[in-house]
This record gives C-alpha cells, sequence and structure tokens, in this order.
C-alpha cells in the first residue's frame, strides 16, 4: 500500500495536525513515511502546502512528483485547487467549501465549488459547521480528515487511536471535540453523493 | 534501538546530542531554526548539560563555537545561508586556525527561496576555505553525517561543513540512532600559538591546510557517503549529490537505474570515480540542488571535452529547487497531468497578523511621511519586510541584516533627507548597533525606528538578544536621549505617535523612535499557557 497525499490550507488552519495524524497511525500499521513541510515566512496567512508520503516500501523522494498524488486534502475550497496538476488521473479531491478570506481578490465561491465538482471523485462538505454542530469548533481540520478517511487505506480505529495521541497533552474534552468532529467528517463522506 | 520521526533539522540535532557535543551555537533562520530549538527542548540535553542560548548573531555563534574547540569539546553551529555570510570571517580562518575538538558548521540553503533574499550555495564557502563538507540525501544520511562529522574534524583538525537545504530540514523521516558518546573533557590544544594567526603562524598553518588536500580527497573516496553504482547503458553517466540522488531514484520507482550512478554526500569529490564516470560513459548528466558547482568543475572554462548536461546547459533549470519532475524531464520523461489549476485562482501571499504592532507603527510612519517625496525608508530582515506589499506599501530596501540604518546613513548623505531606517529589535543587535554608532559619528540626519515586539518573530518567537536593553543601547553609542523616543503602537495612539515621528524627522541629526508592543503570536502564546497554568492551579 502506497499513498501519496497533499496537504493544503492557509496558515494556521491547522493541516500540520492532519499530517501528525495520518503519519501517526501510519507508522502504527508499521510504514515508511515521509512528510515535507512549509516553515517560515509563508506561515503569515499565506498559502501552506505539505507533501506527506506514506508506504509499506521504501520512499526516495520527500516531495510527490506532479500528477502522482493519489489524494488532495484541502480546509479550504480555493487552495483545494491551487495544487490540482498534482493529482493522478483517478486521485481524490477531499475539500472544505468554507472559504478563508483574507485577500480582497478571493474568486467567487460559485466557481470553485463547480470546478471541485467537476472533479470526478471528489468529497467536499462544510467543515466549519460541522465541527461547529459537535460543539468543536476549532477542529474543522480533523473533520476533513475525517471525511478522507475512507480513502486512506487506514484503519479507521488506528486513525482515532492517532488523534488520541496527538492532541492528548492538551486534556481529554480536546481529544473528544477531535474525535467527534472525525467522525461527523467520516459520516458525511459515507454519506456524499456527488 | 527505536525509529525515531524526525525533521532534517531534529535529526541534527539528536545526532548532536548523541554524538557528545557539548554546545550549540546559533542565530535564528528559516530553515535552520529548528536544530538549536530541538536542542533547547530536549530533557536530555539539558540533563547533560549541553549549553543551547541563542547568540546574538552568526558571527559571535561562530567565534563562540571556535572557542569551545580550543577548549577541546565539540561544539555545533547553525545557520542559514546567508547567516554564513555574516559568519564568514571567523569560517574561513577557522579552516586555518584548525581545530582541537571537533566542529561542525551547520548551514541550511534555501533554494526557491522559501523564506530568503537569495540562493547562495554554501558548498561554495566549503570549498574557499578548503574544508570537507558533508551533504546528507536524507535524515538517516543527516543524523550520521553528525557523528561522521565531529570524528572527522577531531581526526583531521579542521571544521567540517554540514550542506542541508529547505527541503531536508523541514521534511520529516524516520532516523535510528546510533550508541551515545561522552562529551569530550577539557583540553586544550597542544600547540597553544595554534590559534594566534600572526603572519609568521597563519602561513605555517596555511601549508598545513594545503597539505591536507590530497587526504580530503581519498577521504571522500573512501567514504561510504559517496556511492558507484555500475549500471549497462554507458550513453550517460548520472551524478547526483545529496538530496537530488532522491528524485533520480523516484523516477526509477525502486527499479535499476539503466545509467551509471554517482551519489555523492562528501565533497572534496571523490576523483577517481569521477574519472571513472567521465571515462567510461558518453555524457554526463549532474544533479545538483543548488549551484552548478560540480558541474562547472567537471566542464571546465574551455568545455572541450565531453558534452556535461545540467543546469549550464538548459537539461535543467539555472535556479530554483530540484524536484522529481524536473529531474525526470533532464532524463527524457514525459508527464501528463488530467488535472490543471483554473485560472481564477488568486495568490495569497503571508501578511502581517491581525493585531500586529508593526502595522500600526508603519501606518503612523506613513502618515507622519506624508508631506516629504517618497521612497525614504530604508528597512532590514523581519515580519516588518512584509509592509513592503499592500496594503502598507511602507519601505523601500531589504537587503541583510542591519542594512536599514547603514544605507540610510549613505542616503541621507546623497542628499535625501530624512531618511529613515526601520529595524526590528533582534535585527539591531544582531548587526544594527555598528551601523548606528557610524550615524552618531556622523551626526546622520537619519531617523531610525527600533521595531520592538520584544522577540524574533518572523522565526516563530524565539528570545530576542535585545530584550530590555534598546534604549541603554542607543544612549551608549551617544544617541542623545531627547531624540530617543518610545512609542506605543495602537490604533488609539495613532495621533500621538504620527505627532512624535513628524518632530524628530525634523531634526537634524540621529534619533531613534522605538515603538514597542510585544508580537500577537508570542502574546498569544504566553496567555494560552498562563490560562493552562491557572486551570491546572483550580484543578
Amino acid at each position: 500500500m502506497k499513498k501519496d497525499i497533499i496537504l493544503a490550507g492557509v496558515g494556521g488552519q491547522g493541516i500540520l495536525s492532519i499530517a501528525a495524524t495520518i503519519g501517526t497511525a501510519a507508522l502504527d500499521a508499521g510504514m515508511h513515511l515521509k512528510q515535507a513541510e512549509v516553515h517560515g515566512m509563508s506561515q503569515r496567512g499565506g498559502e501552506v502546502q505539505s507533501h506527506l508520503r506514506i508506504s509499506e516500501d521504501e520512499i526516495a523522494s520527500d516531495l510527490i512528483p506532479e500528477g502522482k498524488a493519489d489524494i488532495i486534502i484541502a480546509v479550504e475550497p480555493m487552495e483545494s485547487l491551487r495544487y490540482l496538476s498534482m493529482l493522478t488521473h483517478e486521485g481524490w479531491l477531499i475539500t472544505n467549501t468554507t472559504p478563508f478570506s483574507n485577500i480582497p481578490d478571493y474568486p467567487d465561491l460559485d466557481r470553485i465549488v463547480e470546478k471541485i465538482k467537476s472533479i470526478q471523485n471528489h468529497v467536499a462538505v462544510d467543515a466549519d459547521a460541522m465541527a461547529k454542530a459537535v460543539k468543536a469548533p476549532k477542529s474543522a481540520n480533523i473533520a476533513v480528515l475525517g471525511a478522507s478517511a475512507p480513502h486512506l487505506g487506514l484503519e479507521i480505529g488506528k486513525l482515532e487511536n492517532a488523534i488520541r495521541k496527538i492532541f492528548a497533552t492538551k486534556g481529554e474534552v480536546v481529544v473528544q471535540q477531535n474525535i467527534d468532529a472525525f467522525r461527523a467528517g467520516l459520516k458525511a463522506s459515507r454519506e456524499y453523493k456527488s | 534501538m527505536q525509529k525515531l520521526l524526525l525533521l532534517g533539522d531534529e535529526a541534527i540535532a539528536q545526532a548532536g546530542i548523541d554524538a557528545g557535543m557539548s554546545g550549540i551555537y546559533a542565530y535564528p533562520g528559516t530553515p535552520s531554526t529548528e536544530i538549536t530549538e530541538y536542542v533547547q527542548s530536549s530533557r536530555e540535553a539539558k540533563e547533560i548539560g549541553i549549553r543551547s542560548n541563542w547568540s546574538a548573531n552568526e558571527k559571535t555563534a561562530m567565534e563562540s563555537a571556535l572557542g569551545m574547540s580550543y577548549a577541546g569539546k565539540r561544539a555545533m553551529v547553525c545557520m542559514k545561508h546567508v547567516g554564513l555570510n555574516v559568519a564568514a570571517d571567523g569560517f574561513i580562518n577557522a579552516s586555518i586556525t584548525g581545530t582541537n575538538g571537533g566542529l561542525l558548521v551547520v548551514a541550511a540553503d534555501d533554494p526557491s527561496m522559501h523564506s530568503s533574499q537569495n540562493e547562495q550555495d554554501s558548498r561554495f564557502y566549503g570549498k574557499f576555505s578548503m574544508i570537507p563538507i558533508l551533504e546528507p540525501n536524507n535524515q538517516q544520511e543527516a543524523y550520521d553525517m553528525v557523528h561522521y562529522g565531529f570524528d572527522l574534524s577531531e581526526k583531521m583538525k579542521v571544521p567540517v561543513l554540514l550542506r542541508i537545504t529547505t527541503r531536508l530540514a523541514h521534511s520529516r523521516s524516520g532516523v535510528f540512532p546510533k550508541q551515545k558518546k561522552e562529551q569530550n573533557g577539557l583540553k586544550l590544544p597542544e600547540d597553544l600559538r595554534q590559534f594566534v594567526l600572526l603572519p609568521v603562524i597563519a602561513r605555517k598553518q596555511y601549508k598545513r591546510l594545503l597539505s591536507h588536500q590530497p587526504e580530503f580527497v581519498r577521504l571522500s573516496e573512501n567514504s561510504d557517503f559517496n556511492k558507484y553504482f555500475d549500471g549497462e547503458d554507458k550513453s550517460t553517466g548520472i551524478i547526483a549529490c545529496g538530496i537530488a540522488y532522491n528524485y533520480l531514484l523516484e523516477n526509477y520507482e525502486g527499479k535499476n537505474i539503466p545509467y551509471p550512478v554517482l551519489k555523492i554526500g562528501q565533497y572534496p569529490s571523490p576523483l577517481k570515480d569521477v574519472e571513472r564516470i567521465y571515462d567510461e560513459c558518453e555524457q554526463i548528466l549532474i544533479l545538483e540542488d543548488g549551484y552548478p558547482i560540480l558541474e562547472e568543475l567537471i566542464k571546465g572554462l574551455l568545455n572541450k571535452g565531453k558534452r556535461i548536461r545540467g543546469r549550464l546547459d538548459g537539461s535543467l533549470p539555472r535556479d530554483g529547487e530540484l524536484n522529481p519532475n524536473l529531474v525526470g524531464k533532464a532524463l527524457g520523461r514525459k508527464f501528463e497531468s488530467r488535472h490543471a489549476a483554473p485560472d481564477f485562482l488568486r495568490p495569497r501571499p503571508p501578511k502581517l497578523c491581525k493585531g500586529c504592532s508593526h502595522n500600526d507603527s508603519f501606518l503612523a510612519l506613513n502618515e507622519a511621511l506624508s508631506e516629504y517625496s517618497r521612497g525614504r525608508v530604508f528597512s532590514d530582515i523581519g515580519c516588518y519586510t512584509l509592509s513592503a506589499l499592500e496594503p502598507l506599501e511602507a519601505i523601500n530596501s531589504c537587503v541583510d541584516m542591519g542594512a536599514s540604518i547603514t544605507m540610510a546613513i549613505g542616503a541621507a548623505e546623497a542628499g535625501l533627507v530624512p531618511a529613515i531606517a526601520a529595524i526590528g529589535d533582534s535585527t539591531f543587535t544582531h548587526s544594527g548597533i555598528t551601523g548606528l554608532l557610524d550615524a552618531v559619528n556622523n551626526n546622520s540626519p537619519i531617523t531610525v525606528l527600533i521595531l520592538d515586539n520584544s522577540t524574533v518573530g518572523m522565526t516563530g518567537g524565539q528570545k530576542s538578544s535585545a530584550l530590555g536593553r534598546i534604549e541603554q543601547i542607543c544612549k551608549g553609542i551617544g544617541v542623545e536621549e531627547e531624540h530617543i523616543k518610545v512609542l506605543k503602537p495602537l490604533p488609539k495612539q495613532h495621533d500621538e505617535n504620527v505627532s512624535v515621528i513628524k518632530q524628530e524627522l525634523n531634526y537634524n541629526g540621529v534619533s531613534v523612535i522605538i515603538p514597542r508592543r510585544e508580537c500577537i503570536q508570542t502574546l498569544n502564546k504566553r496567555m494560552r499557557a498562563k490560562h493552562k497554568a491557572k486551570v491546572a492551579d483550580i484543578r
């Protein structure tokens, strides 16, 4: 099993927590992992992305080749489209639909959603609303992770264990909020009709 | 031993701890910052007493590390590539003095300028000082090279340069640690004149360095970090340096590469292997993530030999970071992507945080300057450099650490009066103080804004060497007390701040204005920690 994953969002939206969770679950499954992060200047409210590669075999490159990503997981709709050329022919685009509009010329959201829905394999969910509905307003990122879970090739139980591990230092309340958000995303994804 | 999941930077730090390092010296700079931060937050490092406080700049870091080496202990010094420019004096001369305890210099280059003003290749500096250079292709090699580098430094009595790039620094992967080593004891050099670079001694020491060069080549030829892989198809031979080797492997997805391949991780280049691949193959493709250093060397000025392909002949782009696709294209691969990003997407550049004090400082400065012609604000390296972009468009230069004050001096002397310098607190103590001294000695008509957010903001909130000292430093240098003004950069203070700045712009001498308000990121972090402690208390 091998999955090449692009994570996308805006600095501060928590894509590194998604990466850490998938990474922890993959290690738990005895897999190899490489994850290229973005630090420094680009974090200040700018676009951020991370290349996450998990595989049963050794991984050579830290970067995923163009057109070879199996999944794009995005916490923001415009950012979900920015790395589209990275996606393989049958790849999955999993994204939040709530925009993070911190630029004056943010494009028309309808056009963005239309483009997302034109991708054959996609899941577009309002992760912000889902996270709020389960009283976990800060966990929209983990709701998106939940929406991606059926396509990661990892056991759901292993992903939930990873969430418990990653958020353990923040206390039981935060852990449960993230589990709830994850499950809400997972449910929405399983019921999703494109 | 258990496998650790580490960033390249963290692998280097853990290796330092395991290899008996006694101290790490650094000034924060992307992508090198996490090396020192890892040591600072390591309980193990604390227990065994590894010193790890931030230095005022890369030069002081380099020299302190050299001092620790003089005293017989292992020292690491870390910096981003442009930091090596600041440390260059000490760095180059350390190859002449040689070392006593192991001295490892880590330079983190930033091809593609993700967070930098240029993409200079630190291997040039290593070659310039004629010392061995190590360049890992993955996190495990980065870890192993720290152990090897310290041993090599002690064996050959020279500093060793470990060169990494952003991609390795900030990528996470599994690392197997090695057996831990004890720190060295205090032991001075056998020759107490070894570090005295008087010409008569320096000439001898320089000859020693020169005489070691053939041995450095021999060590590279026998190094485990340099490997020759034979291939049936001799139409092309491939030399892949550092992380570029991974991109080559990626294009064959675990299958055998048909061409002979020379993987290089240690310099000076392994001459025998380079000669073999050149003689065996019809043409050579060179993959380097950085400047085409090896390519130039092998090609030579006249390029009358075999065809050498790489960044200089257009097989690969001349600038920017390599990736699997670029390397694939150089190998004649074609890539097709069914998907393409739509053209209506907009860039989302980084910007100052909501509530950032710099925003209020520049709004006030912009208004105070509205009666003058534009183009008089010289600035520096830090978060505030973002004020060059919309909507503030407040500054007109960003060159190197400290250049704001000194460029303002020159511009004022050319007739641009008033000229303004805008520099951060940490950048000021890094390299701004000497410039301010020049301004005082010249009585230059400049207004210096020292934007004091009480931290090194851009790299994530490290402790600033300037903390609580700025006014004292300015007074000590000789700035007149009545022209040192402290402001509170807040929207409600705006009018008052504008009037103070206007007043100082009119002064025909050196003024220092210090807009002081804590970085919103470190403030939030502090408040969260305080809240957490309070909650824990109640429980």
